[in-house]
């Protein structure tokens, strides 16, 4: 059966969701898949625009690669606007070509609202809604010093957010009596103002703008109805969307009076063939001009076009939940009291600058909406009771006052049913989650991974964590945070522990805060602790029971027990001596040579009684350990930067061998990886690692929390353009918090993700100080950069600790009889039969 | 062929490493010498063999106690060991082979079976 062919129109957030829901479902077998894109970037979010402004690239903005599409088996086509549609002949035309639809969808957005004032088409007058705007912008603001943003809405903020982070003097010219009108009340409106004009924007609310002229003091002057007047550099208007409804009027589709394709509960147009998804869409005379309505028809349509009657369209919830500028700014359900015989709660502190506003039923049963500012901690609990119609408890102010005032915690997760929608992006029920666990999942990571929730915008991350400890509760799972059994403690409660009380043995917390003798989970997790507090040698007597096997003969122990080594060569920089030496080493004691993945030399197969040997040659030679054994810093990968490469803009061999001597040795929760790239083409997989660095032409770009592995996670842009001293204080609080509040095998990014508040909370902490633990932290760094030893050298100069490398106390010389060797493509490697048990 | 038993000395407690453990060759092959100061008794041996992998490895793994038993967990894939059974926790069809032993002196004695070739009749 030849396939039919399914085309999309319209490559944006919506349609991409679309594409992503619809390829998992049977129907994609029978159709083939043409998609075209107006702009010529791949879909990309654009909720979080305003990070390109602040450092991110179309790719960290992107919804997929190229490759996602290939994989798919889409076509797709960029940069290739449709002109028009035939419906008569199921075709639709490009400049390019022709092309026939069996199924159409439209998923075309909307464009900005520009209001018909004399003098907008200037070219210092912009929207803010692509890529190429953003661009427009930043180009038109290389040579500005103000620039306005006419529209106080949600979307205006976070221009004039942009604005001000392109260090512009930054102006929100809003033509109602208070900004986000949609949303917010009175009051709410006029807190909201103070706190953003307290931020340095300037904020003029009822400006009518008359018309656009050439400015004295600026290249604009913008007049206002009341006779005032304005002068600007350049002009953003942001007054709010309208549907993309253009080819759907050309071809005869029904629209609505003020816009929008009339579509049903199935999503389909007028047309039984085409459809329409997203904020092109009139559904029940209503836009959606929010991400998450739009995802929702997208699932909607992708079942109804495997005629699954689950799922129609019934409208979408508009709360929002923001942070502007800073600012919180939370509104739910009916905000304005709208709903006959709704009553109101207000709570209004000018002090603390919290404004909280409850409507409630008129039986005072049940919240039918809400508006916060100055704090969002109460918006969760609020939605839940909002979507869910649970019923208030009697004295519901209790849920917006401060907790001190009498005012409740939040709704504990049990309380909501299992059709409580906990994220709203990938439209997550608790029931959903409830499903993920039985089904075997055992924590957040497990749980976010199979039901995506809290991988959209992220808002409910807080509320996911609840949901998923009290289920794994109530399933005996004991999300008992306790170590093991030795201490009920969690890994971060022991290191303060360790550090307040100055406890340097793992004898001496047994004794003052745990039970029994210890085992494997707790004395390694306690020994990596007293590394990360005091740094002393990991072979000094009471620290050698705490060690894994790896960590106490400091080499890496393979399946038949004999160990391998890997020396550090530092950037992946080695002289032609020292790899002869390696080379010789390998040659004298037939080890197996393999070159690592983190650019250097492991070699394999020696025996407990031969590493004291094979290191001092290796120490003569001027090697040093390189922690490959244990919880620490393995590599700093680079290219090899400006001194060769006609691309490298930095010396990224000179920073990668900085780092690594500096942080070499750092006991950590787990293995930590770098990587420094001379150039945007990354040859370093920086991207990749816990921490990367990425050099422009004006310093270094940090990225954080990546890994390869099991779940690979790319890295999150964490601060730009840094200088040398920036970056390594960066890279000193970044690694230092996580050595002193991760959990036990926990790697960079699960801590990450785990943090309540998760990057935006990191880089607070890190880039703005917020706990005023920078320098501590700087100064913990520097004690442990300080005490730094090789602990190989160490031991091979004590003869006591070399001791313990002899394979049997009582018959030095005796190899150990078990290891039986054949060779491989000209080297040596184990022959091993399991022993019959 | 019989086998009889002999207290073996194998080592002496300067060659013990606290909460730790030492592999030593004997008669019946190699063997992990535990030391646990903060028990009595003190001392635990148990093949040096990991039965799961048959490297010789036992005594480079991590000491402690799960429920107040005295265990050794494996340095290759962490399974547990009884010090005193041999027994092992995660599956208990699994056990290694358990030595009494003793101090004397300063010397540790091993309780092997030593093979003797049977007596010949005359």
């Amino acid at each position: 059966m030849s396939k039919q062919t399914l085309i999309v129109i319209g490559n944006g957030m919506v349609g991409h969701h679309f594409l992503e829901q619809f390829t998992r479902t049977p129907a994609a077998e029978r159709f083939e898949i043409l998609v075209f894109g107006e702009e010529k970037q791949l879909a990309y979010d654009r909720v979080h625009l305003s990070e390109y402004f602040a450092g991110s690239s179309h790719a960290e903005l992107a919804m997929a690669t190229a490759d996602w599409y290939a994989d798919n088996h889409i076509e797709l086509r960029l940069n290739e606007p449709v002109t028009a549609v035939d419906r008569d002949n199921h075709i639709v035309t490009t400049p390019k070509g022709a092309y026939q639809y069996d199924e159409l969808v439209l998923a075309t957005g909307s464009y900005p609202f520009v209001p018909p004032i004399d003098g907008k088409d200037d070219a210092n007058c912009f929207v803010y809604r692509t890529l190429a705007d953003l661009d427009a912008i930043r180009a038109s603001a290389a040579e500005a010093r103000t620039g306005v943003v006419v529209g106080g809405g949600l979307l205006g903020l976070e221009a004039a957010n942009a604005l001000r982070s392109l260090g512009l003097q930054a102006h929100v010219v809003e033509f109602a009596p208070r900004l986000m009108p949609v949303q917010l009340d009175g009051d709410g409106g006029d807190l909201l103002r103070q706190k953003i004009e307290a931020l340095g924007v300037q904020v003029h609310t009822e400006k009518a703008t008359t018309a656009i002229v050439p400015g004295d003091a600026a290249r604009l002057r913008m007049k206002f109805a009341d006779d005032s007047h304005l002068d600007t550099d350049l002009i953003v208007f942001s007054a709010g969307i309208r549907p993309q409804d253009t080819l759907a009027r050309a071809c005869g589709l029904e629209v609505g009076e003020r816009g929008g394709i009339v579509i049903d509960n199935r999503c389909t147009t007028s047309d039984p063939h085409i459809h329409a998804i997203g904020e092109c869409a009139l559904w029940n005379q209503r836009i959606f001009g929010l991400v998450a309505p739009g995802y929702t028809m997208a699932r909607t349509l992708a079942a109804a076009l495997n005629s699954d009657p689950q799922g129609a369209f019934s409208g979408a919830d508009m709360s929002t939940k923001l942070k502007l500028l800073g600012v919180d700014v939370g509104s739910i359900g009916d905000a304005h009291g709208q709903t006959p015989g709704a009553r109101n709660i207000r709570f209004h502190d000018e002090q603390a600058g919290h404004y909280r506003r409850m409507v409630v039923s008129q039986d005072g049963k049940t919240l039918l909406g809400a508006i916060l500012v100055g704090d969002n901690s109460h918006y969760d609990t609020l939605l839940q009771y909002a979507l869910n119609g649970i019923t208030l408890p009697p004295n519901p102010e209790i849920l917006i006052l401060p907790e001190h005032q009498g005012g409740a915690p939040g709704l504990g997760a049990d309380a909501l049913p299992e059709t409580a929608s906990i994220c709203s992006c990938h439209n997550v029920t608790k029931g959903d989650i409830c499903g993920a666990i039985d089904a075997g999942c055992t924590d957040l990571g497990g749980v976010k991974a199979e039901t995506k929730a809290s991988t959209g915008c992220g808002g409910c991350a807080a509320l996911l964590k609840k949901v998923v400890d009290s289920e794994l509760e109530k399933r005996g799972v004991a999300v008992s945070t306790d170590l093991c059994e030795h201490f009920p403690y969690t890994r971060q409660e022991l290191f303060h522990l360790v550090r307040v009380n100055g406890i340097r043995t793992f004898r001496g917390l047994l004794r003052q805060y745990g039970k029994g003798q210890g085992c494997d989970i707790c004395k390694p997790t306690v020994g990596s602790i007293l590394a990360s507090c005091w740094n002393e040698h990991i072979l000094a007597t009471e620290h050698v029971p705490l060690q894994d096997t790896n960590d106490t003969f400091m080499a890496n122990m393979q399946k038949n027990g004999t160990y391998s080594i890997v020396p550090r060569i530092p950037g992946g920089e080695i002289t032609p001596d020292k790899l002869i030496v390696l080379g010789e080493v390998a040659k004298q004691y037939n080890l197996y040579t393999k070159i690592t993945g983190g650019q250097r030399v492991d070699l394999f197969g020696a025996t407990l009684s031969e590493l004291p040997e094979i290191w001092e040659q290796l120490i003569a030679a001027g090697f040093e350990t390189g922690h490959a054994y244990g919880k620490s810093l393995r590599t700093v990968k680079s290219c090899v930067g400006s001194t060769w490469c006609r691309y490298g803009v930095q010396d990224s061999v000179a920073m990668a061998i900085y780092l690594e001597n500096r942080y070499k040795g750092l006991r950590a929760p787990h293995k930590i990886k770098m990587a420094v790239s001379g150039c945007t083409r990354e040859c370093a997989e920086a991207q990749s690692k816990d921490i990367g660095v990425i050099a422009t032409d004006k310093g270094w770009n940090l990225y954080v929390c990546g890994n390869g592995g099991m779940r690979p996670r790319h890295a999150d842009l964490f601060a730009t353009d840094l200088t040398d001293d920036q970056l390594i204080r960066a890279i000193d609080r970044v690694l230092m918090l996580y050595v002193r509040t991760a959990d036990r095998l926990q790697r960079t990014s699960v801590w990450m993700e785990n943090l309540e508040g998760g990057l935006d909370y990191l880089k607070q902490v890190v880039l703005e100080d917020s706990l005023g633990i920078g320098e501590e932290l700087e100064q913990h760094m520097a004690d442990l950069v300080g005490s730094y030893q090789c602990e190989w050298k160490t031991a091979v100069e004590d003869p006591e600790k070399r001791k313990r490398f002899r394979e049997f106390v009582n018959a030095p010389s005796l190899k150990d009889p078990v290891q039986q060797w054949t060779s491989e493509r000209g080297q040596r490697r184990p022959e091993l039969e399991v022993a019959s048990l | 062929m019989t086998t009889k038993t002999c207290w073996e000395a194998v080592c002496t407690v300067d060659d013990l490493v606290a909460d730790c453990g030492i592999a030593v060759w004997t008669e019946d092959g190699p063997v992990a010498v535990f030391y646990l100061p903060h028990r009595l008794p003190a001392l635990f041996a148990v093949s040096h063999t990991d039965p799961f992998t048959g490297s010789n490895v036992l005594a480079r793994g991590i000491t402690g106690d799960l429920d107040g038993e005295p265990v050794v967990a494996s340095p290759l894939y962490k399974q547990h060991f009884s010090l005193r059974s041999g027994v092992c926790l995660e599956d208990a069809s699994v056990r290694v082979r358990s030595y009494p032993v003793l101090l004397d002196g300063d010397r540790i004695r091993l309780a092997v079976p030593v093979r003797q070739p049977a007596a010949v009749a005359a």
